[in-house]
């Protein structure tokens, strides 16, 4: 068995890289590298289960190749803005390959009795076809096909509830007698499947986030439980490591709202609209020329860019304006809270691909003790993130989460279609400061009718 | 055997998690992607699924696994290759 040897050996290895791989993600300046790394640990992983004996590979190269180019024509295609739908996509397919795999194993071994195997397969087809269905539901709901905000219906969680219980007792009887079950077995991948959308549906748009990260989690344990169904190392290590990373995200991401994951996962946040009475006070817009005239004063501006940037696909603007007022001599700094967009870093990726430096990108902590001397907070598209309300009033349903102080700022200029409140539901005082002007437009235009301003000056 | 994949499986969740928290918010894109891609690693499962041969049916479900994992590694990678090739580092600008 020399060949099992090497081919084992040289998962170990493809193991060894991903984990190099994703230690060097940790650093932009090995990033890339870092990815690269692990690319080709998941090439060596390819060839050396190619090297099985015995395997017929005419369809495995078919498939292979279809796969290979949709996976780049996806990848290439694809617009910065619509990356977010694009990884739930990805991921979803990750997780349906995992239950393929084990219903395949499945159908095959066919277990008289109750053993880790058919443990595993249950485990794998149930996390599988969530990961599946539920990454479908976050891809349409990101593309737009369905609305973005929460889909409630009466009892939902009742509903769920029940789902959920009858999958685990009909898993708790297939596990019995797997073998004499097919029916049931396949029963149980249906709900598990009817169960992913209904668990994706009520959560909102801003929300996404969590849901992302928590489903990438998802498909690495899948993987990781495919690994068990046929006692494979390297899936196991690997699937780990994802679980493990979607895990943290997940965390992270929470934390960034001060909301707990139950809370995200079945609050329905955002679909009923709380604090029934609007805010009192003036609200001063301005109009784009005297927003020229703050910024070419101002010495230190921070941009706060929030979802509406990205989906006005404003960044490469926002970009030009920064360098024009660099160049006016004012520092610029792009302040990005860890929920802003749609998946975690969606505007530091946003940015990047507008040629930001890095080192201009900073978080609230950063800027927020140093916000009393900036002269100008410029509001992009943001919204939820930048309410005062999180901080002063505890009766606000975004009470605790750390926002960006840009009240704090000498003037901040909000840049927003209209005073509709957020995906939260919330109303922001902040339109209502003394020190706030509100700039009523689409991201991109205003901003383009800023850069024209400076550059007629010039 | 299946105690020692168990107890594999608990490392590697521990070495997971000591390597990404370490990962600063800005590369939290990047990570995830990439993560994603080796989430695809099920593809060395789809494979051996697809290439045994036991059934017409197996063949199928192992070829369409397959094409699915394919997706999600290749497109994976790339997407994040091409994102990581979009952060650059001031002082490129004059």
């Amino acid at each position: 068995m020399n060949n099992r040897v090497i081919i084992e050996l040289t998962y170990i290895t493809a193991a060894v890289l991903f984990c190099f791989g994703i230690k060097m993600l940790s650093s932009p300046k090995t990033a890339r590298k870092g990815n690269l790394v692990s690319a080709f640990g998941m090439l060596l992983a390819v060839v050396a289960t190619l090297l099985y004996k015995g395997l017929d590979l005419r369809w495995i190269v078919a498939g292979m190749a279809l796969g290979a180019v949709t996976g780049v024509l996806a990848a290439r295609l694809v617009q910065m803005t619509a990356m977010p739908q694009m990884v739930a996509v990805f991921n979803g397919f990750g997780g349906a390959a995992s239950l393929l795999v084990a219903w395949s194993e499945y159908h095959i071994r066919q277990p008289e009795r109750i053993g880790l195997m058919p443990i595993a397969v249950a485990a794998t087809v149930i996390i599988g076809a969530v990961t599946f269905t539920g990454s479908m539901i976050a891809y349409a709901k990101l593309a737009e096909r369905i609305p973005g905000r929460p889909i409630l219906f009466p009892h939902q969680h009742l509903v769920n509830a029940v789902l959920g219980i009858t999958a685990l007792g009909c898993t708790v009887i297939f596990l019995m007698s797997p073998a004499a079950h097919y029916g049931l077995f396949l029963f149980v991948m249906l709900i598990a499947l009817v169960l992913g959308i209904l668990l994706v549906i009520p959560i909102g748009g801003a929300d996404m986030p969590v849901v992302i990260c928590l489903l990438n989690s998802y498909s690495g344990l899948a993987a990781a439980a495919a690994g068990f169904v046929i006692l494979n190392n390297v899936l196991i290590v690997s699937g780990a490591l994802v679980g493990a990373s979607g895990i943290i995200l997940t965390r992270i991401m929470c934390k960034a709202m001060n909301r707990s994951l139950a809370n995200v996962l079945f609050g329905g946040f955002g679909a009923v609209r709380r604090g029934k009475e609007g805010y009192r006070g003036e609200v001063k817009s301005l109009s784009v020329e005297d927003a020229y005239y703050l910024l070419e004063a101002a010495r230190s501006v921070i941009f706060v860019p929030g979802y509406g940037m990205a989906a006005a696909q404003a960044q490469h603007v926002v970009r030009e304006l920064g360098e024009l007022l660099e160049s006016n001599g004012a520092e610029v700094k792009y302040c990005i809270h860890p929920i802003a967009g749609r998946m975690p870093g969606h505007m530091n990726v946003l940015l990047a691909e507008a040629n930001v430096p890095y080192e201009q990108l900073v978080e609230p902590e950063d800027v927020n003790p140093i916000m009393d001397t900036v002269d100008v907070a410029v509001v992009i598209g943001a919204n939820d993130v930048v309410n005062p309300a999180a901080r002063d009033e505890p009766g606000s349903p975004l009470y605790g989460m750390p926002i960006i102080e840009v009240d704090r700022a000498r003037t901040c200029i909000v840049i927003k279609r209209s005073l509709n409140p957020g995906f939260a539901g919330v109303d922001n005082p902040l339109f209502f400061k003394p020190n706030t002007r509100m700039l009523f437009g689409d991201a991109k235009e205003v901003v383009s009718a800023l850069v024209a301003e400076f550059k007629e000056a010039a | 055997m299946m105690v020692m994949l168990l107890f594999i499986f608990v490392l590697a969740m521990f070495l997971g998690f000591e390597l990404i928290s370490k990962v600063p918010s800005q590369l939290h894109t990047p990570l995830m992607s990439g993560s994603n891609a080796i989430s695809g690693i099920t593809i060395v499962g789809a494979i051996i699924a697809a290439g045994r041969g036991d059934t017409v049916f197996t063949v199928i479900l192992g070829v369409l696994a397959v094409f699915l994992a394919t997706i999600n590694v290749v497109g994976g990678y790339v997407v994040t290759d091409r994102m990581l090739g979009m952060f650059r580092h001031g002082g490129r600008r004059k």
